[in-house]
């Protein structure tokens, strides 16, 4: 027997509201009710990433989140970083120019974790940069690359010239 | 989908208490990240779950009224780190902490999964026992409090009384405990991130008013043995003592008496042991350094 739940939240700054199977996990209901599909499923326990979103501002691995708990928070996804005319933003063209991307797969959960490190105004090193993305698996190892788009992307948002 | 039979949502810890009595099969889910894996490789498949994620009101740290620093169940790993009481405290919590898995574990785990999964890796663990935590307990009959090394009673055992409708509601630290120490923990694993450790070791101390001698020394470990354990005969021989060298290396030695880890595909009990020795070793060191101590 299935059970229900009416989940309320905002998504990537709409307020929506779905009757929501309790069974659920984030990531099932961000792809399967709200086709927000950049929400990857990969290893579905906790350790790759893909499945990564923002809730409240902070990064959480949705496989592993109840839908149910998404109740009266704030989501925010990759989709939600586009510009009102479908332009990237500043570090989805920083992982183009930087060649961060292979297969694509790991990319939207590393773009989410680097939307909260850009957001949270501090300068990193780059080994801190590296602790902060230490949640994403990349199976085709780009991880320099990858770097390199956040490092930039830091670096030019204050103001500090980049090559 | 999770393979769940229902789910109960708890909005208060007294909802919690009568959701559990009410459902005495049911399990405890917090931030879900033993608990939802567990499910996803079919080990929990079919279970009721009552959520306490939502009870805000165990989110936070606070001073109480006897001084004691008090870390709701719910607190997060990540916010356990940022927090300035802990900050200014007990920071080694807070370093120990930031060496789970990786930042989204650090945002999703809480610091009640994590001593209620009994289990004795846990990265809370080893610094939670050298400060000799108090766990709060909450059920029908009120709120009940028990020394950490009581609280563990065997391998992914602890003493929560289900049938009386308990939930772990605090994690206490005693004044006496906190008060003027320094720590530092260690965490050996076999990568930097997304590795449960092989072997952790937290160390703390509290210096003379000299910085000459040790007043109170304590050190606790994590998969020494099948609960967090601390190691006694060291602490007796740091206690008291004066920064020497000799000192480090006859207490760093001692901890072989105290501990008994064994062998496990991630490590070998002899790696273990040696690794043990070496690990109090820096561990003190570090602590001594940080509480302004100079070894002679
Ligand atoms: C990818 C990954 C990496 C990880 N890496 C680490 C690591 O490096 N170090 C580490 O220590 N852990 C690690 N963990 C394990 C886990 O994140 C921690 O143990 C965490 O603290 C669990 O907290 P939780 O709130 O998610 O617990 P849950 O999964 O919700 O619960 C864990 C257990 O405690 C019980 N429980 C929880 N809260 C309460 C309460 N308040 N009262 C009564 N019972 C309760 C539950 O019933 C369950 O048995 C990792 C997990 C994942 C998925
Ligand atoms: S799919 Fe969620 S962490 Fe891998
Ligand atoms: S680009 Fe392929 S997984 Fe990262």
């Amino acid at each position: 027997m299935s059970q229900y739940k009416l989940v309320r939240c905002n998504i990537n700054g709409k307020d929506v509201e779905r009757m929501v199977d309790v069974r659920a996990s984030l990531t099932d209901m961000l792809r399967n009710d709200y086709r927000l599909t950049s929400v990857k499923k990969g290893c579905e326990v906790g350790e790759c990433g893909a499945c990564n979103v923002l809730i409240d501002g902070e990064a959480f691995n949705s496989c592993i989140y109840l839908a149910v708990w998404a109740d009266g928070k704030h989501i925010r996804t990759l989709e939600g970083l586009m510009g009102p005319n479908g332009e990237l933003s500043d570090i989805q063209q920083a992982f183009i120019d930087e060649t961060a991307i292979q297969c694509g797969f790991c990319t939207p959960g590393f773009i989410m974790s680097a939307v909260e490190v850009l957001e949270s105004g501090e300068l990193y090193s780059r080994e801190e940069l590296r602790k902060r993305l230490s949640g994403h698996l990349c199976r085709c190892t780009g991880y320099e690359n990858i770097l390199n788009a956040v490092e930039k992307t830091m670096k030019r948002r204050h103001g500090i010239p980049v090559d | 989908m999770y393979d769940m039979k229902a789910l109960y949502e708890a909005e208060s810890v007294s909802d919690a208490i009568r959701l559990r009595l009410e459902h005495p099969e049911a399990q405890i889910i917090a931030g879900g990240s033993d608990v939802l894996v567990q499910m996803r490789e079919g080990k929990r498949a079919g279970k009721e779950l009552i959520s306490i994620y939502g009870i805000n009101a165990l989110r936070g740290v606070s001073i109480d009224g006897d001084e004691a620093l008090r870390i709701g169940s719910l607190t997060s790993f990540s916010h356990i780190t940022r927090d300035p009481l802990i900050q200014r405290y007990i920071n080694v919590l807070g370093e120990a902490v930031d060496q789970v898995g990786s930042p989204q574990i650090r945002n999703i785990g809480t610091i009640g999964g994590n001593t209620c999964n009994g289990v004795t890796s846990a990265d809370s663990a080893s610094t939670l026992h050298a400060y000799e935590a108090i766990v709060e307990l909450t059920g029908k009959n009120g709120v009940r409090r028990l020394p950490i090394k009581d609280f563990y009673i065997k391998a992914g055992v602890v003493d929560i009384r289900a049938e009386e409708g308990e939930i772990q509601t605090a994690i206490l630290i005693p004044k006496a405990s906190y008060e003027n120490t320094f720590g530092h923990y260690i965490k050996y694993g076999m990568r930097n991130a997304m590795e449960i450790a092989s072997l952790g070791c937290s160390v703390n101390v509290r210096l003379s008013p000299d910085k000459k001698t040790i007043e109170r020394c304590r050190i606790a470990y994590g998969v020494a043995g099948p609960v967090p354990m601390r190691a006694p005969s060291a602490e007796a021989i740091a206690n008291g003592s004066a920064l020497t060298e000799e000192m480090v290396t006859e207490f760093a030695l001692s901890v072989l008496s105290d501990i008994n880890p064994r062998d496990s595909w991630r490590a070998s009990k002899a790696f273990r042991q040696h690794i043990a020795v070496e690990m109090a070793r820096r561990a003190l060191i570090a602590s001594i350094e940080k509480a302004g101590g100079v070894i002679a």
